[in-house]
């Protein structure tokens, strides 16, 4: 009964940070100078002012903003996104056809950071002063400071063409025929590596970090104190008691990083010319196309709430503690 | 019978005072020297050699940034020699990009947007941050409950991309990509005020002031927020650094002020050419690198001198 009314209100608080997006989204358009039809007009080399007018009343540009706001939020909820003047299709399909190189890339490099990161983090608090927490200390400064896109170009010299080992970009050999095959397969993934490990080493820093020094802090609990006096076996009182809090940390940044990791999608798909959102993105913004560029703004805005309530879910499963917050 | 247990002594031996000495004769003891805070943690902050380390490395950065240009007068967007010159050349010692760019003036100039953007940035988010965390967390109740929907409105929004829509619907110029990086990169530190004023707001120190009629704004300003100050330092510290790799971000993605040349810019636009001039990546990206880990360590070296319970981590 309570989780229902918990979740209730979750939903409703997600509901409204995501159409305070799309508000946001409407003013701004209408705040920056020039209008859609001016772009328009603009881009397909002058347009007379009788078929500006026209376009104008078509485009519902000459009603009332109140107006526009509500036309362009009913759009929206029947999940029509606008029209893309550049790539000459509907945004919502733009980005649905965006979405599956993306998720590849950023799963697979938060999935692997994650792993690799908590092991690493909490191996190295059994030593505090030990030769791999030392490497954590210097990695989690240089994986602060170095910028994801110099990381990125700096590998592909390395690995891409001074020793060649892995493909300098895209998602597929330029020959391959596609289709999902076991050879297309290996394809993709030799291409993934570089950019994944490009995105991975970020957040590899940030959570090895992370984890060493909530494993440490969990260590010098009172509980335990007690679960070695009950005279428990040092693995079973590192891996059973101390990890599962320990852990607890990590998976709220994970979850509550996702706007995070979008920045660093963009930059790694440029880098890597990864047929991603973020590279959509980036391409919409170069050609002032703004359906594209505002579609998916709100897209990852949408899935930023989703995952900030899933991490909140999680949470409560993994620490039954908290009931409400 | 049990031995007697020895009671740890705490304060030094009482001296005996040998008889026919008059009492003035004797010579006090030294006072108990009560360091003042701000004192000790500089001197932690100035034993830490990493922290000194970053400091050094900021000094030098700024210094080229700052004396560079006037110690040599160029044009960053001059040609200055053949098209893809190698570094090590006596034209240009550390090359030129795929236009014939001097990339050793790139590094001398770039660094000036740079480092401008995201000082004010920093400062921008700091100061909004601080502004909504504190009246969150002084006030409580609705305020509190308003402001955090607005923060997590700002937290919803994925900072690059809102920036990069910013930048572009309002022309990229300094000061609109100063704003953008400011307006979208103050939600932690507003967090982060506001926890500490919560902590702060009903201590007997504040509830003394209070009851002397102090202001709002005075207990806000003048009572808990010099209280509340070593962790936003820090977090200030760490603001600097995200700010210029945003900075960064922007102006490699070709997104920063086209008319001035910055490190990000130089990567950006080499980005193509890479696989013939990686000297036009590698420097200007070693400089953000170096900038930003010089702002960290002393980061660090902040957080250890001012959170000294925390030093073990």
């Amino acid at each position: 009964m309570n989780m229902t009314r918990t979740l209730l209100s979750r939903l409703l608080q997600g509901l409204a940070l995501v159409l305070a997006v799309v508000v946001l989204n409407f003013l701004l358009v209408h705040a920056a100078p020039g209008d859609p039809v001016e772009t328009i007009a603009g881009a397909s080399g002058g347009m007379s002012d009788e078929l500006k007018a026209q376009l104008r009343s078509q485009y519902g540009l000459d009603q009332p903003l109140p107006v526009q706001l509500g036309i362009y939020l009913g759009k929206i909820v029947q999940g029509d996104l606008g029209f893309s003047y550049f790539f000459n299709l509907p945004v919502a399909g733009l980005i649905a056809e965006r979405i599956p190189a993306t998720l590849l890339l950023v799963v697979s490099a938060v999935l692997a950071a994650f792993v690799i990161g908590t092991t690493l983090g909490v191996l190295s608090a059994r030593k505090p002063n030990g030769l791999l927490s030392q490497t954590i200390t210097v990695l989690s400064l240089v994986g602060f400071a170095a910028p994801v896109f110099w990381t990125g170009i700096m590998l592909v010299i390395l690995l891409a063409s001074v020793w060649p080992i892995f493909p300098v970009s895209g998602l597929r050999s330029i020959d391959a025929t596609g289709g999902g095959g076991a050879r297309d397969m290996l394809d993709v993934l030799h291409h993934l590596v570089l950019p994944a490990l490009t995105l991975g080493l970020v957040y590899l820093a940030q959570y090895s970090r992370l984890a060493r020094a909530s494993m440490l802090d969990v260590l010098g609990a009172d509980y335990i104190r007690t679960a070695r006096a009950k005279g428990l076996s040092n693995r079973v009182v590192l891996y059973k008691h101390a990890l599962r809090n320990a852990v607890l940390p990590v998976v709220t940044i994970l979850g509550l990083q996702f706007g995070n990791v979008m920045a660093g999608a963009i930059l790694v798909e440029t880098v890597f010319n990864w047929p991603g959102l973020g590279r959509l993105a980036f391409e919409a913004v170069l050609r002032r196309d703004y359906p594209s560029v505002l579609g998916v703004l709100l897209f990852s805005s949408i899935v930023v709430v989703v995952m900030n309530q899933l991490t909140d879910l999680c949470y409560r499963l993994i620490d039954p503690r908290i009931k409400t917050s | 019978m049990s031995q007697p247990v020895p009671i740890p002594r705490r304060t030094p031996p009482l001296r005996a005072v040998p008889a026919g000495v008059p009492l003035a004769a004797i010579e006090p003891a030294p006072p108990v020297k009560v360091e003042n805070p701000t004192v000790e943690a500089l001197r932690m902050f100035a034993r830490n050699p990493s922290a000194i380390a970053g400091m050094l490395m900021l000094a030098a950065v700024l210094l080229v940034a700052i004396a560079g240009p006037w110690l040599y007068p160029a044009d960053p967007f001059e040609i200055r020699a053949a098209p893809m010159t190698p570094p090590l050349n006596e034209d240009a010692w550390l090359g030129t990009d795929y236009l014939g760019r001097d990339v050793l003036t790139t590094l001398i100039y770039g660094g000036r947007a740079t480092l401008l953007v995201g000082a004010v940035a920093a400062l921008l988010s700091v100061l909004i941050g601080i502004s909504v965390g504190a009246l969150a967390g002084f006030y409580g109740g609705p305020v509190d409950k308003l402001l955090m929907r607005v923060t997590e409105f700002f937290q919803v929004l994925p900072a690059l991309l809102f920036a990069m829509v910013v930048v572009t619907l309002f022309s990229p110029t300094l000061v609109t990509v100063t704003l953008a990086i400011g307006v979208v990169s103050w939600t932690g530190t507003a967090r982060l005020t506001r926890a500490e004023f919560m902590r702060f707001r009903d201590l007997e120190f504040v509830r003394a002031e209070r009851s002397i009629g102090a202001r709002d704004a005075r207990l806000i300003w003048k009572v808990i927020l010099p209280n509340a100050l070593p962790p936003l330092v820090v977090s200030a510290t760490l603001a600097v650094g995200a700010a210029i790799l945003f900075e960064a971000g922007l102006s490699f993605l070709g997104l920063g002020d086209p008319n001035q040349m910055s490190w990000g810019l130089m990567i950006g636009s080499s980005r193509q050419y890479v696989l013939s001039t990686w000297w036009a990546v590698a420097f200007p990206g070693a400089a953000i690198f170096v900038t930003v880990l010089a702002v960290s360590l002393i980061g660090d070296g902040l957080n250890d001198a001012l959170n000294p319970k925390l030093r073990e981590r």
